[in-house]
């Protein structure tokens, strides 16, 4: 079945006419008509035909999953809100402007949590995603839609976009790659800005080869997006099959409570870096549970802000479409921006978080990289999050430090279960900027472990 | 207000007023939303406020705040910032307007007008709505939304309660103008809504010292007659409230035009609160004192200036030079005039008054050598000798006995009888101020 | 305090947010109201005194445009209304705003 192969070897295989684009196409659409309506992965399939398949372009045609919060030229675009139920955009988001010219094709739009508001999929107003890898359980969130059609094989790769954790943690519980770039790396302009200040748009995908390859497409300035840099794009995947030696990696966060369930486990499997030549050290950092009042106060504050422009106007229907958790979050943030309690809210965790920068300075003195489990356990079983209104929060929190300090990171199964087939992520943390870092060590794990199904088939 | 009255006015001023950039202030549509062909065609999904959509800002917008704020005195924050002033409104298309909040481009400028001295308090950049229309379609009573202003670049100058009377509110919007025009960075197209004014007013009593405890604003007033109008009818309200011992409500009015009232439109209760934040979409802006130096240097002389300089070296009247120019190009002819008119040794204000009085014709494209001669051609004397000219003199008064005797008698203005006699026996151009002299001294004898 | 938001309070929020909500709307959001309040009251105890805010974390500035006209992303009036549910001659069109 060609829809399970990888980005890197459907290209090489289109490239040494191994097989044709159109005989891939087929297995995927095969896949999706098989799996999509149990799934719940795609809520709009492009029915556009793929062109120009005889030109040579980078990305070859080949078909790429799109969260629906990117906005796609003549394709719906709903965020998974019932607000944006007819909305199809008049323009292409820098990203899928990038991705297109680089020759992908969008297949179709994948589930989210309405507005990116989650961390479970559960939210999205047309209805929950099932994780491929055990269908009784969530595929996290909000990229869940993304991370699923990936791990189910109903794309060659996907785009997600991260404001904490939205890439790696449905990576993680979906056992796939997630790769959230530095803030300011890829354009968020015409993606449906959630928390302005933390968005980043980035790939998952099958290996880490991969999301080097799509990085290498989707990132670099934009006129467009004034807090893209202007700093080179490098060949992200110069930094793959790299020796480890001489690699200093930190490893935070393993004596957090809640995590007694999949410490040893990680700590067992973080081993291979040592074999391949790194050091490895268990080291203090600041308090995650500081980073989710952080965290919540300014994505609340920007969200209400952000959400404002919703008003069935121009486009869209009203503000009474809004779901449970979208008005949740609006009026959260409304008020710790109102008269007498932004200083006490906004003002205080911004300040707060210029403390989680500075330690990350500190840290990152001492060690190239740091690590820990992406998230606190396996996914979840489905209906877990509908009790909480903090469930995303608790469940994002190991990374949502370095999400507000706008660092890059990678999620990469570190862990199978046998029997309920579900997957560990180890998250991988570098300096902003320094994407190679997290591709050169995640890519080594990859390769000298088991745990990534497409490498081990 | 009554003559006798017991309060003074206590009044600041907000003035919104459009840039004239090019392109809008946060995206690259065309700024231009009356020269637009159809209603919400100058629009992008920055403008429209599309989901997704991210503003960059326009340096020379922001320039040209800077410039306003050093040509009104203002110091300048070399570090600012956007922030976000969140609302809800049909004409807001992101439901936030793009602002400054706690550091605006300048502050603390002033502005003289005759007055007195008003203080500028900032002058902040932002961007401008879409404009509505209200209408009835079919029956249905409709608002009609154009997005093609939206996201103009403008500017609100915000003053100090200085302003003390009407006239002076309504000076104070003109000066305001004039130079905003002056600097070649607004049209203030007051009919189009280019520039809109908005008054605070209250009272206090005289003899006690600070801010009243009370204000009302007024908004939505589109010429500055109408400030002076607006602020005058406040007066005699607030008083007649203020007399039965009450004050009045602190509340934003608008100015009814055809009726020369003001009504009210919304009070305190429920007042706005705008949840501002700085917009994390705008990396905030960082100035260096060189750069702000040269924005400096391009600032012209503004007209005040000119027209007093002008009076010292070279003894033109304002009366005259004010309203010779309306630009700095214009204003840079007339100075290289004087000085040449100056080498020349001839009188700058003479010239002057022939230029307003038309005896002088000229065109701000003209070699300013051209008009010199135009002047001198005007005034060209023909040589007659001083005794000549006494001679003609002697035969005009004996030729008006009788005239002479009235002169004498006390009747003094004659004096232009006589002038014009010799002219005439004269049949030539000679300097007048030297035939009135000889006239006086001949007539006197 | 911050355990005692009220019904009332969600209603003023709401009208600020633009969001309109019934009675039982407003006690179940009251309650997710107290439960985020709670988890952020822990910021209280971080000591962030002499701590600048950081609102931009790639430090960036001056990011600028220059006052040109770029007309590749202008729509024409058509795209502008394309998702529009009312217009009118080239207008978006709302309930009147302003009584007569």
């Amino acid at each position: 079945m060609l829809n399970t192969l990888t980005l890197k070897q459907a290209l090489d295989k289109l490239d040494k006419k191994e097989v044709t684009l159109s005989e891939i196409n087929s297995d995927i659409n095969k896949a999706i008509k098989e799996k999509n309506e149990e799934l719940n992965v795609y809520l709009t399939l492009n029915d556009i035909a793929v062109t120009n398949t005889e030109e040579k372009s980078s990305l070859a045609g080949l078909p790429i999953a799109v969260k629906d919060n990117y906005c796609t030229r003549d394709l719906r675009t709903t965020a998974s809100s019932t607000v944006l139920d007819n909305f199809v955009p008049q323009y292409d988001s820098t990203v899928i402007k990038n991705l297109r010219k680089a020759g992908g094709h969008i297949i179709g739009k994948t589930n989210l949590d309405a507005w990116a508001h989650g961390s479970s999929t559960e939210t999205s107003q047309y209805g929950r995603t099932l994780n491929p890898r055990n269908t009784g359980h969530l595929p996290g969130g909000s990229s869940g839609g993304s991370a699923a059609a990936v791990a189910a094989d109903l794309c060659i790769a996907s785009l997600g976009t991260e404001t904490a954790g939205s890439i790696r943690q449905p990576s993680s519980w979906c056992g796939v790659v997630g790769l959230k770039p530095t803030y300011g790396r890829c354009s968020r302009y015409g993606v449906i800005a959630m928390a302005s200040s933390t968005d980043s748009p980035g790939p998952i995908t099958k290996t880490v080869e991969d999301a080097a390859i799509m990085l290498n497409h989707i990132a670099g300035h934009d006129q467009y997006d004034g807090t893209t840099t202007t700093k080179e794009v490098p060949d992200f995947t110069s930094f793959l099959d790299q020796d480890l030696k001489g690699m200093k990696i930190g490893v935070v966060y393993t004596n957090i409570e809640g995590l007694e369930e999949i410490k040893d486990t990680f700590l067992e499997q973080i081993k291979v870096f040592e074999k391949l030549g790194a050091t490895v050290e268990i080291v203090e950092a600041m308090d995650p549970h500081h980073a989710i009042g952080v965290y919540t106060i300014i994505q609340r504050g920007e969200v209400s802000s952000n959400l404002g422009r919703f008003d069935g106007i121009r486009y869209g229907n009203d503000r009474s479409f809004f779901g449970h958790e979208a008005k949740n979050r609006i009026m959260l943030g409304t008020y710790t921006l109102s008269k007498g309690y932004a200083d006490q809210y906004y003002n205080t965790a911004q300040k707060v978080r210029t403390l989680f920068i500075k330690d990350y300075k500190k840290l990152f003195k001492e060690y190239d990289v740091l690590i820990s489990p992406t998230s606190p356990g396996f996914a979840k079983k489905i209906g877990v999050s509908e009790s909480s209104a903090m469930f995303g929060e608790l469940e994002d929190m190991l990374l949502e430090p370095s999400s507000i300090a706008g660092l890059p990171g990678i999620s990469v199964p570190c862990y199978r279960d046998q029997e309920t087939n579900l997957y560990l992520g180890l998250n991988i943390v570098a300096p902003m900027f320094r994407e190679d870092l997290v591709i050169k060590a995640g890519d080594a794990f990859e390769k000298n472990t088991k745990w990534n199904s497409w490498r081990n088939k | 207000m009554s003559e006798s009255c017991k309060y003074h006015l206590v009044c600041g001023m907000e003035v919104h007023a459009e840039l004239k950039t090019n392109s809008k202030m946060f995206c690259g549509c065309k700024n231009d939303p009356f020269g637009a062909e159809k209603p919400n065609s100058h629009t992008c999904p920055v403008c429209l406020g599309m989901p997704g959509a991210l503003p960059v800002a326009n340096k020379k917008a922001i320039e040209w705040t800077i410039k306003l704020g050093l040509a009104l005195n203002c110091k300048i924050n070399l570090f600012s910032k956007f922030d976000r002033k969140n609302y809800f409104y049909p004409d807001l298309p992101k439901a936030y307007q793009i602002s400054q909040y706690d550091i605006p481009f300048c502050y603390e400028g002033v502005i003289e007008t005759s007055h007195g001295p008003i203080r500028i308090t900032r002058i902040h950049l932002e961007e401008d709505t879409g404009k509505l229309l209200h209408k009835e379609i079919k029956g249905e009573d409709v608002s009609l939304i154009d997005y093609n202003r939206s996201s103009v670049p403008l500017i609100e100058i915000v003053t100090e309660p200085d302003i003390k009377s009407p006239e002076q509110a309504e000076e104070y919007g003109r000066a305001l103008r004039d130079i905003i025009r002056y600097l070649d960075i607004g049209n203030c197209d007051m009919e189009q809504g280019g520039m809109r004014l908005e008054a605070n007013i209250s009272l206090q009593e005289n003899g006690k010292e600070g801010l009243p405890n009370y204000k009302t604003e007024v908004k939505n007033i589109n010429s500055f007659k109408f400030a002076k109008q607006a602020i005058e009818f406040e007066m005699e309200r607030q008083e007649e409230i203020l007399e039965e011992g009450n004050i009045p409500k602190q509340e934003t009015r608008g100015w009814d035009a055809k009726k020369s009232v003001t009504f009210s439109q919304r009070t305190k209760e429920d007042a706005e609160d705008y949840r501002y934040f700085p917009d994390p979409d705008l990396p905030p802006i960082r100035f260096t004192t060189e750069q702000i130096e040269k924005i400096r240097k391009d600032i012209p002389k503004l007209p005040h200036v000119l027209v007093k300089e002008w009076k010292e070296n070279y003894g033109v009247e304002e009366r005259y030079s004010s309203i010779l120019f309306n630009s700095p190009s214009e204003a840079k002819w007339l100075e290289e005039l004087f000085v040449l008119s100056k080498k020349e040794g001839l009188k700058a204000n003479k010239l002057v008054g022939a230029m307003v009085n038309k005896n002088v014709k000229y065109n701000f494209t003209d070699k300013v050598e051209s008009v010199i001669n135009e002047f001198k051609k005007l005034n060209k004397t023909d040589d007659v000798s001083d005794d000549d000219l006494i001679k003609i003199i002697d035969n005009v008064i004996k030729a008006n006995a009788d005239t002479v005797a009235r002169y004498k008698a006390g009747e003094k203005q004659l004096i232009n009888f006589f002038f014009g006699q010799t002219m005439k026996a004269l049949g030539k151009k000679v300097d007048g101020g030297l035939l009135r002299k000889l006239l006086t001294q001949q007539l006197d004898k | 305090m911050l355990n005692k938001i009220t019904k009332q309070q969600v209603h003023h929020v709401a009208k600020l947010a633009n969001i309109p909500i019934d009675d039982s709307e407003a006690e179940k959001l009251a309650t997710g109201f107290r439960e985020t309040l709670e988890t952020i009251t822990d910021l209280q105890s971080v000591d962030v005194s002499g701590v600048e805010p950081t609102h931009q974390v790639t430090g960036m500035e001056n990011i600028l445009r220059e006052d040109k006209v770029d007309d590749s992303r202008t729509f024409t009036q058509e795209q502008a209304l394309a998702n529009a549910k009312q217009t009118h001659q080239g207008f978006f069109v709302v309930p009147r705003l302003i009584k007569k």
